[in-house]
């Protein structure tokens, strides 16, 4: 072992060595002095192992894809840039990097933590909304005139139960 | 609220007399929160930071607990004021650092901060002094819910709350304890604690691994992890790893006192004296001074109540909170005079120490 550690933000020797094991695999960091000090590993208000971890896993000359995120036209290279992604979009687009990195990364793969049961269940009202007034416009059209009737019905409901304060829905 | 009436009202932090707040000074939970549909803080342009602050402060102003809240935006801060908001863990590094756009609201009693564009669109923290994990998660839970009424949060069914980082998905949330461990420290125990502690999938900040600290033994414990367990099992989890580094911190006050009582009380002797007849004092000495201090509290050499007096100033000697108090512009040479000033006048009327009632480890 002639080679000193290298630096994995930089290529300086590294004098500053963390090893963390999440999930029986372990993982370490090392770090010149600069860079340890400029990620706070030397300030207690700011360091986070977690964040090391993941921009030493993004490899900068692993092959990226051209695939652009359709929401806010964040690339994969941005990504390898920032450590973090462009818009909440970002995840549907960039499934196939996104998975790999949480298994290594948290506990589990799968939320099973707290809902936002209420405002899911607006966006629900909401793109319920949206797919009636389609209908009804179709309908319509195409002079069904029940079909119609039934689609305004349920449009008014809808609206009703939209209207009405959340805290009052549950 | 103003930010002047903010600063001059003593921190959640510091208001923690009781012998509950011995080893855990603080608590604190953060959520990561981002809205539906918007690009990130750190990726969206200059209108949409703008556009996310205003949609986001005027739904965190409208819930319960921040009536009468400050409100503001970081360009309305001074670099003082910043300052003092970071040493009361109001506000991180981060947020100072952001663009344009970036803002916060802290309830009145300091125990709520909602930091807007920080590295999500919403990082919402409550404060709580001593141990009390269970606690601060309800009270976070409920401000979360209540900010739910108003804004559509993004969500994934699977990777639950979506953040800009995938290190926050899932629960998107941060629980935290500030402890003070001195014993561990003394006895070189901390790096064994730390890595101890990192395979149970918890994350130690503070000085480790090194000859020196500078922290005063006062290291912050949090989750690591955040997506495959529920918000409760997080926190069931991190209540047992730290409840566990507290017995081991008893048990090391314990072996101290057993082996060379002598050398501890020597150790929390002279640093009375120093805080007393000191001239010059860096920030990083006033705070092993006073962490030993505080663990002569534990070990009944000064009385419980004194408890609360050493954590104002552990807050109060930080070098924001004393150019505050002294008003004005200092170089750091100078801050030492000061603050060796500013502790001088504390510790004339403390009370003195008692070394022959010790014998308790601060265990009951
Ligand atoms: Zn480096
Ligand atoms: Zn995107």
């Amino acid at each position: 072992m002639a080679n000193p550690l290298k630096c994995d933000l930089c290529a300086k020797p590294a004098t500053v060595h963390l090893t963390q094991i999440v999930n029986n695999k372990v993982h370490k960091v090392d770090l010149c002095e600069t860079c340890a000090q400029a990620k706070g590993v030397t300030d207690p208000s700011g360091f986070s192992l977690a964040d090391l971890l993941l921009k030493a896993s993004l490899n900068p000359e692993q092959p990226t894809t051209g695939v652009r995120c359709e929401q806010c036209g964040f690339t994969q290279n941005d990504f390898k840039k920032h450590g973090r992604f462009g818009c909440p979009s970002c995840y549907e687009t960039f499934k196939g990097i996104v998975e790999p990195m949480l298994d290594n990364m948290h506990k589990g793969t799968t939320h099973t933590g707290k809902v936002p049961q209420r405002a899911l269940e607006r966006k629900s009202l909401y793109d319920r909304l949206t797919k009636l007034e389609l209908d009804l416009t179709e309908a319509i059209k195409s002079e069904r005139y029940e079909d119609a009737a039934r689609a305004r019905d349920e449009i008014s409901q809808v609206k009703q139960s939209v209207s009405s304060p959340p805290k009052s829905a549950r | 609220m103003t930010i002047a009436s903010l600063i001059a009202t003593p921190s959640e932090l510091t208001d923690s007399a009781s012998s509950k707040t011995a080893i855990v000074l603080m608590t604190r939970v953060r959520l990561a929160r981002n809205l539906a549909g918007s690009a990130f803080p750190g990726w969206a342009k200059p209108a949409q930071r703008e556009a996310t602050l205003e949609t986001c402060r005027a739904a965190v102003a409208a819930t319960s607990p921040m009536k009468r809240s400050l409100n503001i935006s970081i360009g309305e801060l001074s670099e003082l004021e910043k300052q003092i908001l970071v040493e009361r863990h109001l506000i991180s590094r981060e947020l100072i650092g952001a663009k344009s756009g970036a803002g916060v609201v802290i309830s009145k009693d300091q125990a709520f901060s909602v930091m807007v564009n920080e590295e999500d669109h919403l990082r919402i923290q409550v404060l709580r002094s001593g141990f009390q994990l269970k606690k601060a998660w309800n009270a976070i839970n409920e401000l979360d819910s209540a900010l739910e009424d108003h804004l559509d949060y993004a969500f994934s069914p699977t990777l639950g709350y979506l953040t800009a980082c995938p290190t926050n998905l899932g629960t998107g949330m941060r629980a935290s304890a500030m402890m003070h461990l001195p014993a561990l420290v003394i006895s070189n125990q901390m790096e064994k604690i730390v890595r101890a502690v990192n395979q149970l999938g918890m994350v130690v900040r503070g000085l480790f691994g090194e000859g020196s600290d500078a922290s005063g033994s006062i290291f912050q414990i949090s989750n690591q992890t955040t997506l495959g367990e529920s918000e409760e099992e997080i926190i069931k989890r991190l209540h047992s790893v730290l409840q566990s580094i507290i017995e081991h911190e008893l048990n090391a006050r314990e072996k101290l006192l057993e082996a060379d009582a002598g050398k501890l009380f020597d150790k929390i002797g002279r640093a009375y004296g120093i805080l007393q007849n000191s001239h010059v004092l860096s920030s990083g000495e006033a705070m092993n001074l006073l962490s030993l201090l505080r663990l002569g509290i534990d070990l009944s050499i000064f009385p419980d109540a004194s408890r609360c007096v050493i954590d104002r100033l552990l807050i109060e000697a930080q070098p924001g909170h004393l150019q505050h108090a002294q008003k004005g512009e200092f170089e750091p040479g100078q801050r030492d005079l000061l603050r060796a000033e500013r502790l001088r006048a504390e510790f004339a009327n403390f009370v003195r120490p008692d070394f022959t009632f010790s014998n308790s480890t601060g265990k009951n």
